[in-house]
């Protein structure tokens, strides 16, 4: 009687990473390039090597691996659910709202789906719109990353919360599926808030499938532009981390609060040397 | 004019010569996101056998975006060569494609009728072309150009070194730099997409490459893709510029958007022009243009969007570029939904930039939200390398870790030229052999520590030596 085995675990390579430079340099077939220390200076994909004038099989696996994870973050849809019990386990209300895009391929192909709310949405938002004002309305947009929301939100809400002038009304947090940036505006006008911030899920890059945004409005409403926005990106541990990302938010929120605007005409000019973005890690 | 055509019972009919051209166009999910896309396959097949009854001369008469209202409209009319459009003016659009096709047709024959020919008229007669005829007309289309090195010969295939770096770091720029340039890679242009708008940073950027041309007497030229506006204060101040960039659209509103105007580009040009930087040639202007820029920029007049970018070569081929680059897969599913659709716009990019006259390239790309992977680059970078495409993208593997796309690699570039026996251009390839990079096959040559370019790097390398 044959063992119920993994086949994959009679494979000694199946959970090793794949083997470094020196065990493939052994092939004929692939040459070197002798300028493996320049790779210090960038995470650009430089000094591959090459077979003939190929990619070597480590490269092509590695890029494909890359591209996939960013492949799946576009696709894999934001466990909702699983996202509002922690922000509720952690003391936030929540709400869950869906835009007009019904499911992927529509929200990819039709951009104006994704920025507006869907019927059901309107009314539960109209039905929840709070008697106290809301300073501060925080809305989480899966956007073109799910797993950006899934690995960042929680921990990033939390820095927020923790940076947030104490008297300022926070309200539920809004979890909108299917959206777009745009879509926060006509959230912060239904729930009469002053700011909305929209922490939304970017467009993946290969070496970024995680990458999270933050954008902030004052006294959101319909149809109001990019230019009316602030922005903040590349949100995440390798690249801005949750503290000063929180830090920035809330730097720009007192502004916008106290000039009553926001977008070109608030220039960000929290204390850039402390929020500078890392743009690489050496050690990675 | 009145556009209709039946089918047995079925009579379709079109507004006007701009809704004939969006119901004729291949699918692709731009055209429907703005409006203008036909609503069944019958429709779009009714409009393509519509158009092919068209008279090219219809195409003066009746324009697609309001001369009056519009710059390019305009310069488009104004510009026409009616001496070099004689020879083709009795042609409908479907006997332009015979025509096209036809071995009469040869490159000294389009070269000579080029300036005769339309953005609308490349475009509608597109329209009705397979990408094989996309591919064969193209070809025959030669354009060179020349700076510091020859761009477009026949047999030749060139790429655009593009070394970003997400903060513009100076050492990573040229570490980029130096992988390409040791796999062959940079005739067209070394060109670095800044993640900084501040005047100084892009100085520095303009001196870094520069030095590295300099130190390694690389017979190529530079670009810093800024805006054009910056490029100008630039120039006031003395950096070295050798190439103008700037991003154009098919319409006077989408260049709006961009902030620049004809106006705009002719003051940088002169500015170019006045540096006498090239030393074979004076071709000191290099463009990026995409399908669906107007619509996104909701400046696209109902026009469909391949007709808008057509337009945009107008523009483009006003100012005699050393390269204009068609960027068909950067600006997402809305547009250019997947692989297919992408490979036939940028086909018919390059048939349309070609016929019109400019050393037409490709930015063969893609984002991660669109349906399409690296096996749909190496379909569309092998087309258009048969249809003798200008120039292609050099990234490190392909992975532009500044703007987040993926494109084409230094390895693609070898590739196309082994596979189909393309050359760099020339005093570029006597360049790389002089350097040891490249045998006298064509082949890469192995490098060792003990290579002229690792053992005296740029400046900025030096501390990792």
């Amino acid at each position: 009687m044959k063992k119920d085995v993994n086949p994959l675990s009679n494979n000694p390579l199946a959970d090793s990473p794949l083997p470094p430079d020196n065990s493939l340099s052994a092939s004929s077939a692939f040459s070197v390039d002798p300028w493996q220390q320049l790779k210090s200076f960038t995470r650009a994909r430089i000094a591959l090597g090459r077979v003939g004038s190929s990619l070597p099989t480590r490269e092509i696996l590695d890029f494909g691996m890359s591209h996939a994870m960013a492949r799946d973050a576009v696709h894999l849809a934001l466990d909702v659910d699983a996202l509002c019990q922690g922000l509720e386990n952690d003391g936030h209300e929540t709400l869950q709202v869906h835009s007009r895009a019904l499911d992927r391929a529509s929200y990819l192909l039709r951009p104006d789906f994704g920025r507006k709310l869907d019927d059901a949405a309107i009314s539960r938002l109209q039905a929840a719109c709070p008697t106290k004002p809301i300073d501060f309305l925080l809305v989480v947009g899966d956007g073109l990353s799910s797993l950006a929301v899934e690995r960042h939100v929680q921990l990033l809400v939390a820095e927020i919360k923790s940076a947030m002038p104490p008297e300022w009304q926070l309200g539920p947090i809004v979890v909108a599926s299917q959206a777009r940036v745009a879509i926060a505006d006509e959230i912060g006008e239904l729930m009469k808030a002053k700011m909305v911030a929209m922490l939304i899920g970017e467009r993946p890059g290969l070496s970024s499938p995680d990458s999270l945004g933050i954008y902030l409005t004052y006294g959101p409403r319909a149809g109001m532009s990019d230019a009316d926005r602030n922005c903040i990106s590349n949100v995440r541990p390798e690249g801005l981390n949750y503290a000063p990302a929180a830090k920035k938010l809330l730097w720009l929120a007192r502004e916008a609060m106290r000039l009553k605007v926001s977008g070109v005409a608030l220039k960000d000019e929290s204390d850039s040397t402390e929020v500078e973005v890392q743009p690489l890690n050496l050690l990675e | 004019m009145q556009y209709s055509h039946s089918v047995g019972a079925n009579l379709y009919r079109f507004t006007d010569l701009k809704d004939l051209l969006a119901k004729a166009t291949p699918a692709r999910s731009g055209d429907y996101l703005a409006g203008v896309a036909a609503e069944t396959y019958a429709e779009r097949m009714a409009a393509r056998m519509c158009l092919a009854a068209v008279p090219l001369r219809q195409f003066l008469q009746e324009v697609v975006v309001p001369y009056e209202e519009d710059e390019v409209t305009r310069l488009i009319i104004d510009s026409h060569d009616a001496n070099a459009f004689a020879e083709i003016s009795h042609l409908t659009v479907g006997d332009f494609r015979d025509w096209l096709l036809s071995d009469e047709a040869d490159s000294a024959v389009l070269k000579r009728v080029s300036p005769g020919i339309t953005p609308e008229m490349a475009a509608a007669v597109s329209k009705l072309m397979r990408n094989q005829d996309l591919i064969l007309v193209a070809k025959k289309c030669h354009v060179t150009t020349a700076f510091r090195n020859t761009i477009g010969l026949p047999g030749h295939l060139s790429v655009r070194l593009q070394p970003n770096h997400p903060t513009d770091d100076a050492r990573g720029i040229a570490a980029s730099m130096l992988d390409g340039l040791l796999y062959g890679s940079g005739d067209a242009v070394i060109g670095i997409n800044p993640a900084t708008d501040s005047i100084p940073a892009l100085m520095d950027l303009y001196y870094l490459v520069d030095e590295v041309i300099n130190q390694y007497a690389i017979p190529t030229q530079s670009c810093v893709l800024t805006h054009v506006t910056n490029q100008i204060q630039v120039m006031e101040r003395g950096a070295p510029v050798d190439l103008v960039f700037q991003s154009i659209a098919g319409t006077e509103k989408a260049n709006q958007t961009f902030g620049i105007n004809i106006g705009i580009l002719q003051e940088a040009y002169e500015a170019a022009l006045a540096l006498k930087r090239g030393t074979i040639g004076n071709n000191v202007m290099y463009f990026e243009t995409g399908q669906g820029s107007a619509l996104s920029a909701n400046a696209n007049f109902g026009v469909d969007q391949q007709t808008i970018e057509a337009r945009a070569y107008a523009v483009a081929r006003k100012f005699s570029p050393l390269l204009s680059n068609t960027v068909v897969g950067f600006i997402g599913p809305e547009y250019l939904y997947d692989g297919k659709q992408i490979i036939r716009a940028g086909l018919e990019d390059h048939f349309c930039g070609k016929l019109l006259g400019l050393p037409l390239g490709c930015d063969v790309c893609y984002t991660n939200h669109a349906e399409a992977d690296q096996d749909d680059m190496d379909t569309l970078m092998t087309l258009l390398a048969t249809a003798g495409l200008t120039f292609i993208m050099g990234i490190p593997g392909a992975d532009d870790i500044m703007l987040n796309y993926q494109t084409t690699s230094f390895h693609d570039a070898l590739y196309l030229r082994k596979v189909l026996g393309l050359k760099p251009a020339p005093e570029f390839e006597q360049w790389l052999r002089k350097m040891n990079i490249m045998d006298d096959n064509g082949n890469v040559r192995p490098v060792t520590n003990s290579h002229h370019m690792l053992q005296n790097m740029p400046r900025n390398l030096l501390s990792a030596a």
